[in-house]
């Protein structure tokens, strides 16, 4: 239903303020003296919008600005997990001594929050011209991030790299879908989608166009082949950027791959949005094939590769590419047990994932090393910091009862339940893999000998040195070892959430 | 109100010492040793009238305990025991409790070492109490990362590599067995409510299976998904190779809960769910079974008759007497059956015992190779003593509660499969010759000079041995009470397996 152009503005008021917080950032940066202080405009803006959609996601569900963009649950559910990201992320940054030494922050933030803005509109994004767009706002946004601190070599580099892959990603992606508009006259999904299932379009042509646009998107959640960014740009970055980047564009990226397959070249089974739905792929065009071979692929890789890295940010990064795999098993399963799972997964790897870069970030702000040797005796040093660590790292292996563990159980469900038996097999011999490298951060921390000296940093010396953290450090790590521990324990309330959310067909 | 909830105290009780011992300050070693007495205390105590309370002529769960975990997936906190259970409980209670004072003498992070000692103790029990499959899952994948942090930081020289062998190849059986519960959890229905279900009970009613389950192909393959994720934990021949690391390097106590119990989930594991879930995978691989059993036998003790390490030789000795347990077992005859459970009783003390000696004698001497003792017989009398009731425990003298176990085992056996009972029964053989001469190696002979100064087994170290000691000689004279406990619920097992 298309609503009125005054209440269409009205449902995109989240995006308004993040808009009018970009602005406010800028322009508090200029009257205030210590610029550092912009993080309250950031951080009241994020709240507020978080507040504003929380209140949206029951709301009727509709098309606005002539099926530009749609605001229905998921998109809700989406942009509250981009909301929390990013105000997670600015907590971040005002933690880390990276970030507070060598940007500027009213660029530093507004970016921020631009990129924020563009991952919202890509996952309400209903047009192709408008998730190009909005994919490009998040992309350019994080090109800035990326390269935000300017003296350093490293992070510069990075940033160039990210901008020419995702330049590239980005101009097969726009070819594909201009494939696709000359193929099906349409720009607009739903009609793409009814136009496909009607006319006999040549399988052949729309399979390359098909190819082409998840190139895009396989940039964006870092699917293997197109995942060669990756480790190089989150070691570049600054931390919390790096921690920004493994949840949030990647979030988007899904949120964005499940609307365009499914509402493009899907064709629900029943009643759309039912509890037990089930998709059927357009005939001649196998994507969940593809797609599947292409996650087991991803996990794979990400965690072979992973298995050799001593840079914890590299380390994770591979990790952070093996979990994208996972997620993608369930785009494959068509069913919405399978996209339930993607979303649960989503939620909880933003816990999970952010609290591992958050102890990446706090040692490095202390001891001023990545490197898996500054990790040596952290355990018995820094007991709290590292059974934090060792908690996150748990969770993303998948042992119970960790939310991760949970996630892991909803995927793999949903796989056996459509009977992709040997995509199953894949994954949990995968999270074998992936408890090696993981293992390797735990055994630094506790099992190799401990009178190792703590290097470089930290205060004392010996057997007595520690390091005391800042009580932002410490809330942010409780907040999140909590919510990673809950959603293990107690999963039924975000499993009700990400089940509503799939209500996401505008009719 | 313990009463009605008495699993979940004995399962829980041990996260209470937990959370005391975190808020203790590391330098309080006393205050955490007593909070961890405690907290293996009550359980054991609250394990009493479990056993007075169990009604062993019912056949079915006791002390049931049921509610909803999470609802969408119709995941369940059910808590039940069987005569299978209530001796593993029981069994998991004592040892727990006796092996923290023989932790006393763990000289480092010993806030962190009692902590997840505890965390452990409330994995292992869970795994012997849950009856909802989902949460046996849980409780058997939370008992894996104590083991690995109490393997890796207060094991021995090799720790590191043996923590993480232990770890990934126990992980790697768990998450088969995953894919299996989801495989049954998709595939069964409970016919009383229409949904799925990780109900065990449930489960073991063949009505409840969906046409894909009625599949031969498919139960085969499911049943070996399970079977790996047991047969590692056990563990049975080709998949042993991470228990001699294990052992070797684990501290003694470790060592003694390694061997004492988590062994024995491997068994329970079987018992609990492949057999009554899918039992005519269990007929249909009942030879197979039965000549695994033979191999960890012989296997098993020929090659602990090879080693010159103390500890490893024992750590073999436990895949030669898991054998018994699995040849029991694959039989599907009362008296096997019985003797399979009375033997993963039976083998958790005695082995208990003997690594708790083991301890004893390489915290004075500082090794373990046995080619390095010699006549310390005349040094440890006392020693000597508790050591040979272990040793012949071991080795199934009569009166002794190995014997019993492994009596039943070949006499349950015997009928069914002559010739691989006649090829185990040659372990027997082996097993006396390696205990025989490893005692005559250590206690007989000349006193080596350096040995003349070593202190005789203190109180503590005799009050952790003579309880085990003592139920070996109980259950080897009356076996009664516990055959009893047990036999009616391995009997309806056989009736279900082979109706």
């Amino acid at each position: 239903m298309e609503p009125s152009l005054i209440r269409a503005i009205a449902a995109i008021w989240p995006e308004i303020l993040i808009t009018a917080t970009i602005i406010a950032v800028t322009i508090v940066g200029l009257l205030v003296k210590d610029k550092r202080d912009v993080v309250g405009p950031a951080l009241l803006g994020l709240a507020c919008a978080a507040g504003i959609e929380a209140s949206f996601f029951f709301f009727q569900k509709w098309s606005l600005f002539y099926g530009m963009v749609a605001m229905d649950p998921l998109s809700a559910f989406f942009k509250m997990v981009f909301f929390l990201a990013a105000f997670l992320v600015v907590l971040f940054s005002m933690a880390s001594k990276e970030v507070s030494q060598s940007v500027s922050p009213e660029e530093y933030y507004a970016s921020l929050l631009g990129a924020t803005l563009g991952m919202c509109l890509l996952a309400s994004s209903l047009n192709l011209i408008m998730i190009y767009i909005s994919l490009e706002l998040t992309s350019i946004a994080s090109y800035i991030l990326t390269a935000s601190m300017r003296e350093s070599r490293r992070s510069s580099e990075a940033g160039l790299k990210y901008s020419l892959y995702g330049a590239v990603a980005s101009g097969v992606m726009i070819y594909g879908m201009s494939l696709l508009y000359g193929m099906t006259g349409s720009l607009d999904l739903t009609e793409i989608g009814t136009k496909l299932q009607g006319v006999s379009v040549p399988p052949q042509g729309l399979i390359l166009a098909l190819m082409f646009v998840l190139v895009g998107f396989g940039f964006k959640i870092s699917m293997v082949p197109f995942h060669m960014w990756a480790p190089d740009v989150y070691e570049g970055a600054p931390l919390p950027i790096t921690a920004f980047l493994s949840v949030g564009p990647k979030a988007a990226g899904f949120a964005v791959l499940i609307r365009f397959l499914y509402t493009a070249f899907a064709v629900p089974w029943a009643s759309p949005g039912a509890a037990q739905g089930q998709w059927f792929y357009l005939s001649g065009i196998d994507w969940p094939d593809t797609l599947a071979w292409l996650a087991a692929l991803t996990m794979t890789v990400g965690n072979l590769a992973a298995i050799a890295q001593t840079n914890l940010k590299r380390l994770l990064a591979y990790s952070s590419i093996a979990q994208a795999g996972y997620m993608l098993v369930g785009v494959v399963c068509l069913s919405s047990s399978g996209l339930e799972a993607v979303l649960f997964y989503v939620a909880v790897y933003l816990f999970m994932n952010l609290g591992a870069f958050l102890v990446v970030m706090v040692v490095k702000n202390h001891l001023e090393t990545e490197e898996m040797e500054g990790y040596r005796g952290l355990g018995v040093r820094v007991p709290f910091l590292a059974a934090g660590m060792t908690i996150f790292l748990f969770a993303l292996t998948g042992i119970p009862p960790l939310s991760g563990f949970f996630g892991k159980v909803l995927l793999f469900g949903a796989l056996i339940k459509e009977e992709i038996y040997w995509l199953a097999v894949v994954g949990v011999l995968n999270s074998v893999v992936s408890l090696y490298y993981y293992a390797g951060i735990l055994k630094k921390m506790y099992l190799e000998d401990q009178r190792f000296p703590l290097p470089l940093g930290g205060e004392g010396k010996g057997e007595e040195a520690t390091l005391h953290l800042s009580l932002l450090e410490t809330g942010l790590l409780i907040a999140l070892l909590a919510l990673t521990i809950l959603f293990g324990l107690w999963p039924t309330p975000l499993m009700e959430l990400t089940s509503f959310s799939l209500n996401f067909f505008v009719l | 109100m313990i009463i009605e909830h008495l699993l979940s105290w004995i399962t829980f009780f041990p996260l209470v010492g937990v959370i005391v011992i975190l808020f203790l300050p590391g330098t309080r070693v006393r205050a955490i040793h007593v909070v961890s007495v405690i907290a293996t205390a009550i359980p054991l105590l609250l394990s009493v009238p479990l056993l007075i309370g169990f009604n062993s002529g019912m056949g079915s769960f006791q002390f049931v305990e049921h509610t909803t975990w999470i609802p969408t997936f119709n995941i369940e906190y059910y808590m039940g025991v069987d005569g299978l259970s209530v001796p593993m409980v029981f069994l998991t209670a004592i040892l727990s409790f006796l092996c923290i004072f023989a932790s006393f003498g763990i000289d480092k992070l010993q806030k962190g070492y009692f902590a997840l000692f505890l965390i452990l103790e409330t994995g292992m029990m869970g795994v012997f109490c849950a009856l909802d499959f989902f949460l046996f899952y849980v409780f058997w994948e939370i008992v894996l990362f104590p083991m690995y942090f109490l393997i890796g930081i207060w094991g021995g020289p090799r720790r590191e590599y043996a923590a993480i062998k232990f770890f990934l190849y126990t992980l790697f059986g768990s998450v088969l067995m995953l894919l299996v519960i989801l495989a049954l959890y998709f595939n069964s229905v409970d016919p009383a409510t229409g949904k799925h279900t990780f109900n065990m009970v449930t489960l073991m009613d063949q009505r409840s299976h969906g046409p894909w389950l009625k599949n031969f192909d498919v139960r085969l393959i499911l049943y070996i998904g399970l079977y790996i994720g047991f047969a590692i934990k056990v563990p049975v021949f080709p998949f042993h190779t991470w228990l001699p690391d294990a052992h070797v390097e684990a501290p003694t106590a470790i060592s003694v809960i390694l061997a004492g119990v988590l062994l024995k989930m491997g068994t329970y594991g079987l018992l609990r769910v492949s057999y009554p879930i899918l039992p005519d995978m269990a007929v249909y691989t009942s030879l197979f079974l039965a000549v695994m059993g033979m191999i960890n036998i012989v296997y098993g003790a020929l090659v602990s008759m090879a080693q010159k390490d103390f500890k490893k030789l024992i750590a073999y000795s436990s895949i030669s007497h898991m054998g018994y347990v699995l040849l029991g077992m694959s039989v599907l005859t009362d008296q096997g059956m019985n003797g399979a459970v009375l033997q993963m009783f039976s083998h958790g003390v005695i082995t208990g015992m003997l690594f708790l000696l083991v301890g004893v004698i390489y915290d004075r001497a500082h090794h373990r190779d046995l080619d390095g003792f010699g006549g310390l017989a005349s040094q440890m009398p006392v020693y000597a003593g508790i050591t040979s009731v272990a040793f012949m425990g071991a080795l199934g003298l009569p009166g002794l509660s190995g014997f019993i176990a492994e009596a039943l085992v070949f006499i349950g056996a015997f009928n069914v499969y002559r010739v691989i009972t006649i090829i185990s029964a040659t372990g027997v053989i082996i097993t006396a010759a390696y205990i025989l001469w490893t005692y005559q190696r250590v206690f007989f002979g000349s006193l080596a000079e350096k040995y003349k100064t070593l202190p005789e087994i203190t109180t503590r170290e005799l009050f952790t041995l003579v309880p085990l000691a003592i139920i070996v000689i109980i259950i080897g004279v009356y076996p009664m009470p516990i055959l009893n406990i047990m036999s009616t619920t391995l009997h309806n097992l056989i009736l279900v397996v082979k109706p």
